[in-house]
């Protein structure tokens, strides 16, 4: 595991939360809602690309963003299965909004620890990148806690979905603060983030924001993760499948 | 015209021994206006006889709307775009009570939604006029 790997995991992080996020356009609750969704969604696309490009600026030979994302199957991918999973808690609800603020207060608030610690890694591109995205997911991270507070504090019917789908989520947080697949000697170089050591400033965040929202923090065992190892959930090859399908039906179509 | 200087876009144009070079930064990390913004420049100095230029992006130091002119701000304003107000230092809460209307110069403004347009904008609304006007957010 090196620079190159490490940059990847976080990009394929970005890129398929993103790619899995795009899927609220005109269908959130709100026109606003849309608007802001999709938004995120171009934020997180802009990490992705740079991580990504950087990634494969470290292959030998070169690939660019677009082979990365296009042209990788399944298990190379290794971003975590919180970001890949579709947006449903009850069959009958496959996209449930609930879901979506859920994940966004998860990630973002990951993201928001993850970035301005890595703002001041000795690896100058990773430290660009993670100074300039802060930004972006604090506000997001914003945006998910007002919504959080106003559904969670909201009708009954609202806190209990509220609730439902923290519950539905909580199982894919733990993945994100494994260690196992982060190299030591990248951590002791000042290049990445040890994952376990945001855990504490994350839980700090969430327990205030689920507090004020009248909520609790899910009691549920973790699942099985293995994204990293890249290993993932049956749902993965959807999001690649509508992901890829163009340029693979295209090959090297420009417009 | 509201120009790439005047938005602290460009960060320098520099004679280099293979040609100018013209760094540029976006001002989001998704901003999809980078591509059009490059194509645009070689097509200028094109236009002025130069084709030995190359323009890179570059990510750090991270843009921040405190780059932009006053010229600008004014600009930005005369298109109905609010323009943004100063940051905040570190660690001071953020905190935007109220807008100036960029159509009628209400302070009697309220925020629609914290996500407009664009990456880089949020979307108002002027209680006096009932006008609805962008915002660029200060990061
Ligand atoms: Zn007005």
């Amino acid at each position: 595991m090196n620079t190159r790997d490490y940059a990847l995991s976080l990009g394929d992080d970005a890129l398929v939360a993103a790619q899995r996020m795009g899927e609220w356009i005109a269908a959130a609750p709100q026109i606003e809602e849309d608007v802001a969704v999709g938004n995120i969604a171009l934020d997180l696309l802009g990490q992705a690309r740079s991580l990504l490009t950087y990634a494969g600026s470290l292959e030998d030979p070169v690939r660019t963003e677009d082979d990365l994302a296009y042209w990788r199957d399944e298990r190379e991918f290794h971003n975590v299965h919180l970001v890949e999973r579709s947006w449903g808690v009850l069959p009958e609800r496959p996209r449930d909004f609930g879901v979506l603020v859920a994940r966004l207060l998860v990630l973002s608030t990951y993201l928001c620890e993850l970035y301005d610690r890595l703002s001041t890694s000795t690896d100058e591109t990773l430290a660009a990148v993670a100074a300039k995205a802060v930004k972006e997911v604090d506000y997001h991270r914003d945006h998910a806690t007002l919504w959080v507070l106003r559904l969670g504090d909201g009708t009954e019917e609202s806190h209990t979905r509220m609730q439902a789908a923290l519950d539905a989520e909580w199982p894919y947080v733990a993945e994100l603060f494994d260690d196992a697949w982060v190299d030591p000697t990248l951590v002791e170089r000042g290049v990445a983030v040890l994952p376990s050591t945001l855990r504490d400033p994350f839980d700090l965040r969430i327990v205030d924001v689920l507090a004020r929202a009248t909520l609790h923090l899910p009691d549920v065992a973790a699942a099985v993760g293995g994204g990293r190892r890249g290993v993932h959930t049956e749902q993965m090859g959807y999001v690649l499948a509508e992901m890829q399908h163009l340029t693979r039906s295209h090959p090297g179509a420009t417009w | 015209m509201l120009t790439i200087e005047d938005l602290g876009i460009l960060r320098s144009v520099d004679e280099t021994d293979d040609g100018l070079l013209v760094t540029i930064t976006p001002t989001y990390s998704g901003c999809p206006a980078m591509e059009a913004i490059r194509a645009d420049l070689l097509a200028a100095f094109r236009d002025a006889g130069r084709d030995d230029v190359r323009v890179e992006f570059v990510l750090a130091p991270a843009w921040t709307t405190d780059w932009m002119s006053d010229e600008g701000k004014r600009k930005l304003e005369e298109f109905g775009i609010a323009p943004p107000q100063p940051r905040p230092r570190d660690g001071v809460v953020a905190l935007t009570l109220s807008l100036r209307c960029p159509q009628c110069g209400s302070p009697d403004t309220r925020e629609l939604s914290r996500f407009g347009s664009t990456a880089c904008k949020s979307l108002w609304v002027c209680n006096s006029c009932a006008e609805p006007f962008d915002h660029f957010k200060a990061i």
